[in-house]
């Protein structure tokens, strides 16, 4: 099983597979947002307190939680690329940084527009919220030194340490409601046990949940695919590649 | 697994330990000063683990739910005075002179920012609104008896003080 998985560390395959993946990755993401946004922001009732202003929960917990799930895959594909020394992996990390800055700062703006006309402020340094913020630092921390190295195995091997390194701060942010006291409420979906919601407005949340993982995961294809590229443009496969496409 | 593997997966799994066991250090001493704000009781009894009063004057941040029947609003003025209390039963006056959140009301949770002044009032600059990670639709909230009407003063409350 493991030869089998090892045979698409191979970047010529890993490119190959990463573009058989693609358009199901991109066709469910689309159909998962489009059917859980509407259903969310148009049919799903109202909240008994908050009216239709915790409609922006089916972007918000969506992001929020996509940008974790996203970190932990990008320090997953790091430490892979470290003790491995895979460089497929290591471009996969690479790929998913950016995508997880932008997600992070998505549930960050969303976060301060609910939390004006709800909490009656746009941020406040409570423990959940700085979490989230050093989330976005590491984001950039582990771009700046990607792209801060000419040689992109070091690169890989300074950006993925500072990415497992960071792993810490996910359980952090996952708990700081419940170590803490703090203005952000706890959690709404349970894994185990009873979700304090009722399933007309968590169906559309879970949906969407899915669906940003999945646009996710597109993105992180077609990145990955460039980045393979960009790295192998010496390699004769890539060379065909291009000639088959035109490129002189 | 050859050697060098080996060795690089020990080393990547002691940079992990190491810096999950330095994290969980620092989270635990630092424990009680990350919390946003103190409960009632913790300004009445100090704090639970480390047993810290907030000193008059000192600039701090309250938590709590909003005593039903408590609030009082001054008719000439923003000036409103309403308790807060938390589940171990301490209380504390809270005096504010601005507009007031939209989802404040009698029996939500709140946070205020502000200076503890003479007689365990606190004194506030800012008052935010705390929700719950509670959704329901408003028929079934009604249904358990949870609505939530708009801030209704009683008589006695409107006449102020």
């Amino acid at each position: 099983m493991w030869k089998w998985l090892h045979s698409y560390a191979d970047p010529e395959r890993a490119y190959n597979l990463s573009g058989k993946l693609l358009p199901w990755f991109a066709m469910l993401a689309i159909a998962l947002i489009g059917i859980g946004s509407v259903w969310g922001l148009a049919f799903a009732p109202t909240d008994y307190q908050q009216g239709d202003s915790y409609r922006i929960i089916f972007i918000h917990v969506p992001a929020a939680s996509m940008s974790m799930a996203a970190y932990m895959g990008m320090a997953t594909s790091a430490f892979i690329g470290l003790v491995w020394q895979i460089k497929s992996a290591d471009w996969a990390a690479a790929a998913i940084a950016p995508i997880g800055a932008v997600i992070t700062f998505i549930a960050l703006l969303t976060g301060a527009t609910w939390g004006k006309p709800m909490w009656g402020t746009w941020w406040v340094w409570d423990a959940r919220l700085t979490a989230e913020l050093v989330l976005l630092f590491l984001y950039l921390g582990v771009i700046a030194l990607y792209a801060s190295f000419e040689d992109k195995v070091l690169a890989a091997r300074a950006a993925g340490i500072l990415a497992i390194v960071g792993v810490i701060n996910i359980p952090i942010i996952k708990y700081s409601v419940e170590w803490w006291s703090s203005l952000h409420q706890p959690s709404t979906i349970r894994i185990t046990g009873q979700s304090t919601m009722p399933t007309e407005m968590l169906y559309p949340l879970l949906i969407n949940i899915l669906g940003f993982g999945l646009m996710i995961g597109a993105i992180t294809l077609i990145r990955f695919r460039s980045e393979v590229l960009a790295r192998n443009s010496m390699r004769p496969w890539v060379r065909t590649l291009a000639k088959a496409q035109g490129v002189k | 697994m050859n050697t060098r593997r080996k060795k690089r997966l020990a080393l990547a799994v002691a940079l992990i330990g190491g810096v999950a066991a330095i994290a969980s250090l620092l989270l635990y001493a630092l424990n009680s000063n990350l919390n946003l704000f103190y409960t009632p009781t913790e300004i009445v009894q100090g704090k639970k683990d480390t047993g810290v009063l907030p000193e008059i004057g000192q600039r701090i941040r309250v938590g709590g739910m909003v005593t039903i029947g408590s609030m009082l609003r001054d008719p000439e003025s923003l000036h409103v005075e309403f308790a807060i209390h938390d589940s171990l039963g301490g209380e504390i006056i809270v005096t504010y002179d601005d507009l007031l959140p939209d989802l404040f009301r009698e029996g939500q949770g709140i946070v205020a920012q502000g200076i503890l002044i003479e007689g365990g009032k606190l004194q506030a600059t800012e008052v935010l609104a705390k929700h719950d990670e509670n959704y329901m639709p408003p028929e079934v909230a009604e249904a358990m008896g949870q609505t939530h009407e708009k801030l209704d003063y009683k008589t006695e409350q409107k006449s102020g003080y």
